[in-house]
């Protein structure tokens, strides 16, 4: 934490005047984004560790109607922006990075279904529950950011 | 007004909400040109608070910041639907995963998250070392590894026609049924349930 204090100390150089009310304009949408995309999680009941125990255990359609439907209206979207050549609101050319094949995605995906079943959730539910009240889960939270570092520490130790 | 309110109130049906996250692909991507992803949100984390030298995380997370406000969005947007758009019944559960979870010791049904588990006062139990220490360990080492997580891969990913992100995905999915159906069972009588 001592580190994040340093750069506290340090931002205010990087951000000065004019561009500052720009930037926090901008950042502002993605607020927003995430607030009605945690009203969805919660209201569909999708932060529920009962739905993906469901889901598990093959006992109910919904998660896989959620993500299924999400999926299919991905798909549709990008194949339309692509097809219309549908540029940013700023007239950016829409670029989507490719995703390299990595052991990884095979050993990595492996540990985090584990943990998916577990804690019942994927880390952006895990934000929607901290809103939702369940305050314990900021150490899930915690943990997350933990596990996350210490596959930064190993990285280049770990086969890929 | 009050009707669609009561309506709003209910839980939302999956055809809603799936079509509403996945439209959440195009809209990033409009809005500003980015890829839909929260797991890399975990990376910034680290970056902006515990880089300790790492080359993993020494880049500019600065330029990241818009994903820390999206999932702080998400945070609030949690905060708002408990507090004013709750429903006020009981989560409905399927039948078979209700028995399924009677045997595991969960019982209450009153909130999204089994209170048996996701308490206080199992913070510094067995319970909680499990459920919230190894969970959160399992799930951010491992999508960090993988690249992602459901978001990233299962919906950015294969929206986007990416096979390796479709190769993560099921393997979510190997470790998830594995977790529920083998460990799940003898982890939770060791941890003290």
């Amino acid at each position: 934490m001592k580190v994040a204090d340093k750069n506290k100390n340090v931002a205010p150089v990087e951000c000065e005047a004019p561009n500052m009310q720009g930037k926090s304009e901008k950042l502002l949408k993605y607020l927003i984004i995430g607030v009605l995309f945690g009203i969805v999680f919660v209201k569909a009941e999708i932060i529920s560790w009962f739905r993906i125990q469901e889901m598990f255990r093959l006992q109910s359609f919904f998660m896989y109607g959620v993500i299924g439907s999400a999926i299919v209206v991905g798909i549709i979207s990008i194949q339309f922006i692509k097809k219309y050549n549908i540029k940013t609101l700023s007239g950016e050319k829409i670029n989507i990075p490719t995703k390299e094949f990595r052991k990884g995605q095979i050993i990595g995906g492996f540990i985090f279904g584990l943990g998916w079943a577990l804690t019942g959730a994927c880390p952006g539910p895990l934000f929607a529950q901290i809103g939702s009240g369940f305050t314990v889960i900021i150490v899930t939270f915690l943990s997350a950011v933990a596990g996350t570092w210490i596959y930064g520490k190993f990285a280049d130790k770990l086969p890929n | 007004m009050e009707q669609l309110i009561e309506w709003i109130k209910q839980p939302w049906p999956w055809w809603v909400a799936g079509p509403l996250i996945g439209l959440t692909v195009p809209t990033l991507l409009i809005v500003g040109n980015k890829s839909f992803g929260i797991s890399s949100s975990l990376r910034h984390f680290c970056a902006a608070c515990v880089p300790a030298g790492i080359p993993f995380f020494t880049y500019n997370w600065k330029k990241e910041t818009w994903n820390m406000v999206f999932v702080l969005g998400i945070l609030i947007g949690g905060f708002i639907a408990t507090t004013f758009l709750a429903n006020p019944d009981a989560i409905v559960v399927a039948e078979a995963t209700q028995q399924d979870l009677a045997a595991l010791g969960i019982t209450d049904y009153s909130k999204l998250l089994p209170v048996e588990i996701f308490s206080w006062e199992n913070l510094l139990t067995g319970k909680g070392l499990l459920f919230f220490v190894i969970g959160g360990l399992l799930v951010g080492f491992g999508t960090r590894y993988a690249g992602g997580c459901t978001s990233g891969h299962a919906i950015m990913g294969i929206s986007s026609l990416q096979w390796p992100s479709l190769v993560a995905t099921i393997f979510f999915m190997i470790g998830g049924f594995l977790m529920t159906h083998v460990f799940l069972g003898p982890l939770m009588s060791i941890f003290g349930f």
